[in-house]
């Protein structure tokens, strides 16, 4: 007879990859089934190019949940975080603003461009502590509905009721405002310094389809503040090895529970007999027989693509349906034979153990994002860029180095589709727009690989190549994501859950929806 | 790189043993000797120079100077006249203590403030709609501090104008070694001084000199670890050491008002109005909860831990700045925040948080003591503050 698994896991994505690891610490018997050839989904390391190795997407560990790594172990695994301490936002004008790790320098460093924003930081950063504290217990929770009277709901709602009260007042409408507004407003309220405004702003951009005036993304600027303030676990930096070393060691711990973790695996569906979920069957027509199923797949992909519609109530199917991905960001992978050389600081130094942002003005980013409101990527696009082989010599031949570079705009649904030659054109605008600040790169270009949304689909099977599973706007997030009622982890069909992103609280290299729908499912199975 | 200050190349071939540490963003020295005993002594017994130049600086003038400090700071400063300076802390609206420094009418409608911490953008808030200039002058001026019984002998060698009866906490202009400068008479060490306010761009050679001057006197350049001791001899607090800044504060229990940092006298209640003057009221009115004090640690009980474990007496050889608490009758009513043996008065000292009612002078407490690894509680008072009050710190 063939074998029943306590628990299949629809993903080896991070999120998928806790969950199994959770599952199979508290006993049960967890079989992980990944489609593609490596494991870690969006959080994989790969050598694309002989001699590199890339982060290919996720490329930095800031939102990690530091009970994820204390409970699984993550260090005894192999995780290895490195610090990534400082950022360079290099100006058209010649000059820069930098922020480094020591706060004396730092200080100076913002005080030459403004005095007051030198300490305006101090207190915002001070802020933005209470902020993450705030929210803090928020992610570790499963979000109560609102709507219910069951006693459970309740009793959720009035612990959530109790943590917002006991912020006081002005944090609470600190909170308050962060959710509701755009990040250029909110950093007005702060800061007069325009390149300090649009690279603080940028962290409300990210991985959605918003430009910094839009409403909401003072919201995903704190969902990035959330891991950088976790100071005492130092989850902010970069891992040593990639991404696909995260990925690498919650897959080491979920095995040295027990997981089995299986590869070149595509899940074609999932069976459900009454209403409940019984097993899966592969593309190869290999059926495997589950007690529970989880998926860690994105919304649309658990809901519309791996059951059958008729198992799903019409309002939920409708829900997922207007559920927003918007890919809205792409990814530029360089080998170069040398580091580039700013013209704003010329020769190698501390800045390049750092992040390079390219924000030089809140309306550079703006313009940036109104090219992709009309279907068309930047032409001068925002860029988040790090050196991993700066931080972690093994990631290139000594001497020569990656780049991991992380653009915004590159709209999913851009006029005319993505094309190979629209995809390159997008590679040289990047390409073009750096070499305005570092003219020696072209020439250090060995190898380029260029990811769109549309790439990262295909190949991560993230729908519209949104890296969150889904925007983190606030109508997709808390008790309403992925959807009303059905934010706890659980589907309508017994016995199958969701893991990924898509639910409670979001996406980034967090782990938090793996974790806690493997508490949920051990409550309930 | 640190940043250095501007007496930076005088200093530097002074520091023996690299012993550097930061002050609000500079190198400034820890010690320039091998010990900072000889430092500390210089600063009782001849003179010393301490180089203070990390602090921060502000000018404010114009038609509404005194008006935005009155608001901000506790003190009355109309009723500061050009010439004098005073010293004062300053609250946020709940009367919890920002930061505290000295505020000097350096001429009508003039003055200088010097503070700990950074204050540019809550001076600007505080400033909306007055007529009012503020000008960050940190990095533009050096400061020196001339302390110790012979400092206003070294000085009146190198004045160019005589230096006259220049009152305790009073401040003039002068020139030395033909550089304009201001010269206050105010310092840290509850001494007799002076502190001196120099164009950093001409600093070296005031700084030459002095030391020139001072030669004949024993003036000693002294480090921070020699200026920590007579501070704490002096009662006076440090911010960030013996208190938390609103301002940094995370929680509320980690604040203080001037009341709690007994800065009675530094707040003045009969002005109309400023920053946390309704709290501050209130809370005079019911009384602190907290005062902070000395605590002198009684010698026969702290003997007597060591003796029983075969042991002398062990005693911190720089001035600690670490959280001690302080019981009474088997609990805790307190935390001592700064100590040290005081070699001038042969007893060990320590500022402190006191709980009401525990804080009445000679109250008998124990503080924690680490005896061998272990935690044992030496006997101690409660002490008036400052334990070192010389009649020349006036003169």
């Amino acid at each position: 007879m063939a074998q029943v698994w306590d628990v299949v896991v629809i993903g080896g994505g991070h999120n998928g990859l806790v969950n199994a690891a959770y599952l199979a610490r508290a006993g049960r018997k967890v079989l992980v089934l990944e489609r593609r050839h490596v494991l870690g989904g969006a959080a994989v390391s790969e050598q694309i190019f002989p001699g590199f190795t890339f982060s290919v997407f996720s490329y930095v560990v800031s939102l990690l949940r530091p009970e994820i790594i204390r409970e699984l172990e993550l260090p005894r695994h192999g995780l290895h975080i490195l610090p990534l301490e400082s950022t360079l936002t290099p100006l058209p004008n010649g000059d820069y603003l930098a922020a480094w790790g020591d706060p004396d320098l730092t200080r100076r460093e913002l005080y030459r461009h403004s005095p007051r924003d030198a300490e305006a930081s101090v207190e915002f950063s001070r802020l933005m502590y209470h902020m993450a504290r705030a929210v803090k217990p928020i992610l570790g929770m499963i979000p109560p509905d609102p709507t219910s009277l069951s006693p459970a709901e309740v009793k959720g709602l009035f612990a959530l009721g109790g943590h917002l009260r006991s912020l006081g007042a002005e944090h609470f409408h600190a909170l308050y405002k962060l959710m509701t507004m755009s990040s250029a407003d909110y950093l007005d309220e702060w800061f007069e310094f325009g390149p300090l405004k649009a690279t603080k702003s940028a962290s409300g951009i990210i991985g959605t389809f918003l430009g910094p005036r839009s409403p909401g993304s003072a919201y995903v600027l704190l969902h990035h503040y959330m891991g950088e303030i976790d100071g005492a676990y130092r989850a902010w930096g970069f891992c040593k090895g990639g991404n696909g070393s995260v990925s690498g060691a919650i897959a080491s711990a979920a095995r040295s529970f027990g997981a089995t973790l299986r590869t070149n695996a595509p899940v074609r569906q999932v069976l459900v007999r009454n209403g409940r979920a019984t097993g899966v069957v592969l593309e190869s027509g290999e059926e495997i027989e589950a007690r529970v199923v989880v998926s860690g797949l994105d919304a649309r992909r658990t809901y519309l693509d791996l059951v059958e519609s008729k198992e799903l109530p019409p309002e939920l199917l409708e829900q997922v349906r207007r559920f927003r991905f918007r890919g809205s960001s792409g990814k530029v992978n360089l080998a170069l034979s040398e580091l580039p050389d700013f013209t704003c600081l010329p020769g190698v130094g501390a800045h390049h153990r750092g992040a390079i942002s390219i924000s030089p003005s809140v309306e550079y980013l703006e313009r940036a994002y109104d090219e992709a409101k009309y279907g068309e990527f930047s032409r001068r696009p925002y860029m988040d860029i790090v050196f991993p082989s700066m931080i972690d010599p093994g990631m290139a031949p000594p001497g020569q180095h990656v780049a991991s570079v992380f653009v915004q705009y590159a709209p999913y649904h851009v006029n005319g589709g993505w094309t190979d030659a629209k995809r390159e054109a997008f590679g040289d605008a990047v390409i073009d727009t750096l070499s305005e600040y570092a003219p020696n790169l072209k020439t250090a270009i060995l190898h380029r690989q260029v990811l769109t949304p549309a790439d990262i689909e295909s190949t991560l099977g993230l729908s519209e190549g949104n890296i969150f599973q889904g925007e983190l706007a606030l109508h997709q997030l808390f008790f309403l994501r992925p959807a009303a009622r059905w934010a706890s982890y659980r589907t309508p069909i017994r016995g199958y859950y969701q893991c990924g992103s898509s639910s409670h609280p979001g996406g980034g290299v967090m782990g938090a929806a793996g974790r806690l729908a493997a508490l949920r499912i051990l409550a309930e199975t | 790189m640190l940043k250095t200050t501007p007496f930076h190349a005088r200093t530097a071939p002074l520091v023996l043993g690299l012993t550097w540490r930061r002050w609000a963003g500079y190198a400034v020295a820890s010690v320039y000797d091998w010990l900072h005993d000889r430092e500390y002594a210089a600063i009782r017994n001849a003179a010393a120079l301490i180089d203070v130049s990390p602090l921060y600086k502000y000018r404010i003038s114009g038609r509404d100077a005194a008006r935005l400090l009155d608001r901000v700071v506790t003190r009355n400063i109309g009723r500061l006249a050009p010439g004098r300076v005073t010293y004062t802390p300053w609250c946020d609206s709940r009367g919890k203590v920002i930061d505290d420094g000295t505020v000097s009418c350096l001429a009508e409608g003039e003055y200088r403030l010097t503070c700990a911490d950074p204050l540019l953008r809550w001076l600007h808030q505080n400033a909306f709609r007055m007529d009012v200039q503020i000008e960050d002058v940190s990095e533009a001026l050096g400061a020196l501090a001339l302390q110790g019984p012979l400092s206003r002998a070294v000085l009146e060698e190198v004045v160019e104008s005589p230096l006259g009866p220049l009152g305790y906490f009073h401040i003039t202009r002068n020139r030395i070694a033909g550089v304009d400068v201001e010269i206050s008479r105010t310092g840290y060490t509850g001494d007799l001084g002076f502190e001196l306010w120099v164009p950093a761009a001409n600093a070296l050679g005031v700084w030459d000199a002095l030391t020139t001057a001072g030669s004949r006197y024993g003036l000693t350049p002294a480090g921070i670890w020699a200026l920590d001791i007579a501070r704490i001899e002096a009662g006076l607090l440090m911010a960030d050491v013996d208190y938390t800044s609103a301002h940094r504060a995370v929680a509320e229990s980690q604040m203080s008002t001037p009341y709690e940092l007994s800065l009675d006298h530094a707040v003045a209640l009969e002005k109309p109005a400023f920053n946390g003057r309704e709290a501050l009221a209130a809370e005079q009115a019911s009384g602190p909860a907290w005062r902070f004090t000395g605590i002198e640690v009684d010698w026969v009980s702290f003997e007597a831990l060591f003796t029983a474990r075969g042991l002398s007496p062990s005693l911190p050889t720089v001035a600690w700045r670490t959280s001690v608490p302080i019981y009474r009758n088997g609990r805790q009513v307190g935390y001592a925040s700064s100590g040290c043996w005081s070699p001038l008065l042969k007893k060990y000292i320590a500022l402190a948080h006191v709980r009401a009612p525990h804080f009445a002078p000679d109250t008998p407490v124990e503080i924690e003591v680490t005896v061998d690894h272990e935690r044992q509680r030496a006997g101690a008072w409660v002490r008036r503050l400052p334990f070192f009050d010389p009649p020349r710190k006036r003169a």
